[in-house]
């Protein structure tokens, strides 16, 4: 899987979750929940969508890992080395 | 016979808008069926019975905005099914429209004269532009079968359309809305009640603890969030204090149910604040499913009447990443509202021990004509003593 594959799924997934907002804009280091006003019930439905989509398991002790596109990405992609 | 009235759906609806009748008469109705879909400041609702019997006669035509309390139906409690009538359903005298006086108003009301909330939705899914479309249906509004034909044909829409809407003013109207309704809410609240206000510091490291603890143990979809915790220790603490979970209408009326209003905020602006149901009886992975239920179905403006109007208290969360503190406005009729900041690492002393803490500030909004601050101190006493037994919640 791309880096540009993985990044249409999380605007994707992030569209669905946030609808009235658009994910496409954002820059990659920006904080995606600041600027898009993902509230802590958005976010855990974001990190449910990722596993579901994805396979992959987010620990909550890494959240905060995973606050921009740029490092969300990264994350993704080493998960599924 | 029973009179099925328009329900207040909240202190600040006055009217609302039959969209669709759900039943047929003859049909039979029990508690808890949806009986109508109608448009109100906070979106279409669906509107459940509250009686058992057989639905007899339809009052009000669909397309019909009446003020709170009209008779809309009449429903036979007994088994017996009255012959219903042939003719056409009577409308009732819609309200002036006359009586809006605002400008902001008033163009929300133009825009919901000519688009019916199910076209609303299905345009605003798919990004279609309501003003560019022509409506065929009664006055000019533009119906589903509208919408949907721009977006099969792809339309270049017509302009044409009568009324005239400065580019600036097409905002969504149901922001305009839920802000007129957050308003009128807000307002009648400060005018009526007198707040008093308290604060306590609660220590938060054992629940937090025990929350990681229990998430890790979790698959990802049944993780729990820490509002869940903190809706279940005001409802476990509650049952202690009945007059903090009560109404005030002509003097103080506790309720039996503890159904917590917990404030949602709309991305666009706004909050609405749905019910969770007896939130006493429910276990912290109930609250969780019902929060999954209810939080997307709070922000897409599809709630059920009871959600609206059963709350008996309010929990407003900031959560993370937020002010350390929130005084709450309380939801009239209600009598109290709870405010949790949010939880940060603080210098902490207990038992002649400092050290770092995860810490939340949780205030009490309370009508002082309800309760006095001792109540209220001795309910945040008890909600900070369920929160240091966690696994007890």
């Amino acid at each position: 899987m791309t880096e540009d594959e993985i990044k249409t799924i999380i605007f994707q997934l992030l569209k669905r979750i946030a609808p009235e907002t658009e994910p496409s804009v954002l820059k990659p280091d920006e904080k995606f929940r600041e600027i898009l006003g993902i509230d802590s019930f958005d976010a855990l439905q974001f990190i449910v969508a990722l596993n579901e989509k994805l396979g992959i398991e987010i620990p909550e002790e890494d959240y905060g890992k995973i606050t921009t596109i740029k490092t969300l990405v990264a994350y993704i992609l080493n998960k599924k080395k | 016979m029973i009179e099925f009235l328009m329900p207040s759906l909240g202190a600040d609806m006055e009217d609302g808008t039959l969209i669709e009748w759900r039943k047929k008469p003859g049909d039979s109705v029990k508690r808890g069926d949806i009986i109508a879909e109608v448009d109100t400041q906070k979106g279409l609702i669906e509107i459940e019975v509250f009686e058992e019997g057989t639905l007899a006669e339809l009052l009000i035509k669909e397309g019909t905005k009446v003020p709170v309390g009209t008779v809309m139906a009449l429903i036979n409690p007994s088994e017996i099914v009255l012959e219903t009538k042939k003719e056409e359903p009577i409308p009732l005298q819609p309200i002036e429209e006359k009586k809006v006086p605002e400008i902001t108003e008033k163009i929300s009301e133009q825009i919901h004269l000519k688009a019916s909330p199910l076209a609303r939705r299905i345009a605003s899914e798919n990004n279609i532009d309501l003003t560019l479309i022509k409506g065929t249906g009664e006055e000019g509004a533009i119906t589903k079968e509208d919408v949907e034909l721009a977006i099969s044909q792809q339309l270049e829409p017509q302009k044409s359309i009568g009324i005239e809407i400065p580019v600036q003013k097409k905002i969504n109207t149901s922001v305009e809305t839920i802000r007129a309704a957050v308003a009128a809410a807000m307002s009648k609240s400060n005018q009526e009640i007198p707040h008093y206000y308290l604060e306590k510091k609660i220590d938060m490291t054992l629940a937090t603890a025990w929350l990681l603890e229990a998430n890790k143990k979790r698959v990802v979809k049944d993780r729990l969030l820490p509002a869940v915790l903190l809706i279940k220790a005001v409802a476990k603490s509650l049952k202690d204090f009945p007059d903090l979970n009560a109404v005030w209408e002509n003097g103080l009326q506790p309720k039996k149910d503890i159904n917590i209003g917990f404030v949602v905020s709309l991305r666009n602006g706004g909050i609405i604040v749905p019910a969770l149901h007896q939130a006493n009886a429910k276990t912290v992975d109930e609250i969780m499913t019902a929060l999954n239920d209810i939080i997307p179905r709070a922000r897409a403006l599809k709630l059920r009447s009871s959600e609206l109007s059963d709350s008996t208290i309010t929990i407003t969360n900031i959560g993370q990443d937020g002010v350390d503190t929130v005084y709450g406005v309380i939801y009239p009729p209600q009598v109290a509202i709870i405010g949790f900041g949010s939880v940060s690492e603080e210098a902490f002393a207990a038992n002649g021990m400092l050290g770092i803490r995860s810490v939340l500030n949780v205030t009490l909004a309370g009508d002082h004509r309800a309760t006095d601050g001792l109540t209220g101190s001795r309910f945040l006493v008890t909600l900070d003593k369920n929160l240091q037994n966690p696994e007890s919640l």
